[in-house]
């Protein structure tokens, strides 16, 4: 029997801690009466908190992990600043996470313990695909990352909305899943291999073949799936709005996160030599995303779905990022821009979404646009936040927001992508229609809100506000270290 | 006729026996027998090709496990008893059409082939010696390893979805 090999222990370590967390954390559970489940928050939480310090501590370490036997170069992990930067991230969404469930599950009647083991899954599914230098690890953590999802979108099993969103998202998440898998069949015929460094100096070498070129097509459509890009963002809208608030406020942010991610590694490491193919799909991915989210969204009034039609349209912001993935001299500021754009998109989000929990009443009510009226006059912290969270949406100084889409901006016209840039901002102009609505509504019509007192609800709003506005004056330490993580990748 | 000949054919009336007992029985616990019946003869086919992994993996995973859910699944939600659903007006049409060009298409290819690549590529004895599954086993603990103690992890989390998902609290309501 080959040694334990600590190497491979010390690159997946938070990656291994959160797992056992998981784990212990469901059994002791069992053990936590009904009345106190907010030990079991507290606990998840207390684990993430953890991981994340582990986390933070491989800062500027750089490995890879569980390599094949006498092949020091063919890897199944791999440790550098881009998965510190990930994963950090991903675990901050996992405590906003689990801090704005807690009061909702308990007001809605749907606490259970099981929500919080099933985000520390999806999370560590999360944390794996931002390591991944395989192919099979991909779609592994894919599937680790999403069937957590799944289950969660349904959590909320009384209620009938939930139930289909569950469905819904499952079907489709496995429709998408077998693309991604038969993408990957057919690059490992192409190739001969499932891992990333290997398929990239094998097709560099060998004249174009169609086989790849259809394969990490077929990676692209299922990975478009899971970021919800258009023309594959059907399944968005119905899943968003029909399962339980905090899970969408999770999934809007985590599954994001981590699907870029993928796109990134499995791209960037292995197809770089594809990008006169694939950089004009992106192109028109990323254009169309951020269209048909945009326009689609100002016909919403319910203002989860609104959100979700605005998830899909921030989808196409970040994708254009990653369109001139194949050029080495303007992809890493470009990629350090997405980074950077899936940080203040990630605070935005739970912040806003935190504020349509606090509004959200037993049977899906206060969920229309319409019940903001006269928040101001009522709550007017809670209205000054929300105001904060939509001027960042649209890209309105002071907020992260604004500062996110200029660099964005700024590297896609560094990259020669006019058109693309043009319609970034034109886009965002309209998108200003649909959110000012939620503002007006708040501060210009008279009505009764009633929100939710929670404290730790009230701490995430009052948090992220404070964040988006604060890092926007201070914006570059951030930056730069996004910019730092993804040099070495190019 | 050499008896490998007499053994195979009279295999293949029984897998395609099988095959068209699965489609036309009304019963599905029939259907999913049937299918067992299909399962093993083609895991004997891999058997006389030489091939005893596939065949014995075929028999665990296929004929074994998952029919076994099927039919755990048809006979839980009482499909038997259900009355047979509505029929699309053009399904009947069209699946023949369909089943006409796949035969016609299979046909051709039989008749068409190149006689000089006619020989079945057989694995090679190695591929298929006890050696070649302890390799396969080694190389599952070894290089393969994350990925087979990711998959366990993917296990444990179906299970407990399934667990959320169907599991009653005390006094809830159906």
């Amino acid at each position: 029997m080959p040694p334990i090999n600590f190497n491979d222990i010390e690159v997946l370590l938070p990656l291994i801690i959160l797992v056992i967390w998981a784990c212990l954390l469901l059994l002791v559970d069992l053990f936590i009466p009904k009345k106190h489940k907010w030990l079991t928050a507290l606990l998840a939480a207390f684990g993430l908190a953890l991981t994340l310090g582990f986390t933070l501590s491989q800062l500027g370490s750089e490995s890879n992990g569980f390599c094949a036997t006498g092949k020091p170069s063919i890897c199944m992990v791999v440790l550098d600043g881009f998965s510190v930067l990930v994963n950090a991230l991903l675990l901050l969404t996992g405590l906003l996470g689990v801090a704005l469930a807690y009061g909702y599950l308990k007001r809605m009647g749907i606490e259970r313990g099981e929500y919080y083991t099933l985000m520390l899954f999806s999370i560590s599914g999360m944390m794996l695909m931002a390591q991944a230098s395989d192919l099979i690890i991909v779609f592994l953590a894919l599937e680790l990352l999403s069937l957590p999802l799944y289950v969660l979108s349904a959590f909320a099993r009384s209620n009938s909305d939930s139930q289909e969103a569950g469905l819904k998202y499952f079907l489709l998440g496995a429709f998408s899943s077998g693309f991604i898998l038969y993408g990957i069949a057919l690059v490992y015929g192409a190739t001969g291999s499932t891992s990333l460094s290997q398929i990239f100096e094998i097709a560099s070498v060998g004249t174009s073949s169609l086989l790849l070129t259809i394969g990490a097509a077929l990676i692209l459509v299922g990975l478009g799936f899971k970021v919800a890009a258009v023309p594959f963002h059907m399944w968005t809208p119905d899943v968003y709005q029909g399962a339980p608030t905090p899970v969408t406020a999770f999934m809007t942010a985590g599954a994001k996160i981590a699907g870029f991610a993928a796109l990134l590694r499995v791209f960037g490491s292995a197809f770089p030599n594809l990008s006169e193919d694939i950089t004009p799909i992106l192109w028109a991915l990323s254009a169309a995303t951020m269209i048909v989210g945009n326009l689609l969204a100002i016909a919403q009034t319910n203002i989860k779905r609104m959100l979700a039609y605005s998830s899909i349209a921030h989808t196409g912001y970040i994708l254009m990022a990653f369109v001139p993935y194949g050029n080495p001299e303007v992809a890493p500021v470009s990629i350090a821009a997405g980074l950077f754009y899936l940080f203040a998109y990630t605070i935005t989000n739970f912040g806003a979404w935190g504020v349509v929990i606090a509004l959200e009443q037993k049977e899906s009510k206060g969920l229309q646009i319409s019940d903001y009226a006269g928040l101001r006059r009522k709550y007017p912290v809670l209205a000054g936040a929300m105001t904060v969270f939509m001027f960042s949406l649209i890209g309105f100084p002071p907020t992260l927001g604004m500062v996110g889409k200029f660099y964005l901006f700024r590297a896609v016209l560094s990259g020669g992508y006019t058109g693309l840039a043009i319609i970034g901002v034109v886009t965002s102009l309209v998108s200003a229609f649909y959110y000012l609505r939620v503002v007006v509504n708040m501060y210009m019509f008279a009505g009764e809100p009633k929100t939710d007192n929670e404290f730790w609800l009230r701490f995430t709003i009052a948090g992220a506000a404070l964040v988006t506005v604060v890092f926007s004056l201070v914006p570059q330490g951030l930056f730069a270290w996004a910019s730092r993580a993804v040099l070495k990748l190019f | 006729m050499s008896p490998e000949l007499i053994l195979f054919l009279v295999l293949s009336l029984v897998a395609i026996a099988a095959a068209i007992g699965m489609l036309i029985s009304p019963n599905p616990v029939y259907s999913a027998l049937f299918l067992v019946i299909n399962f093993s003869t083609v895991a004997v086919f891999y058997l006389i090709l030489g091939a005893p992994f596939i065949a014995m993996a075929q028999i665990t995973i296929y004929a074994g496990a998952i029919m076994v859910l099927f039919l755990f699944v048809i006979m839980l939600l009482g499909a038997e008893k259900l009355a047979p659903g509505k029929v699309l007006p053009y399904q009947k049409p069209l699946a023949i059409g369909l089943a006409i060009v796949l035969m016609v298409e299979s046909v051709y290819a039989v008749l068409a082939r190149n006689p000089s690549d006619a020989e079945i590529i057989v694995p090679t004895e190695a591929a298929n010696s006890i050696d070649a599954m302890r390799d396969l086993g080694i190389m599952l603990f070894s290089d393969y390893l994350l990925p087979f103690e990711v998959t366990s992890i993917l296990l444990l989390v179906a299970m407990i979805g399934a667990i959320v998902l169907t599991k009653r609290a005390k006094g809830e309501q159906e």
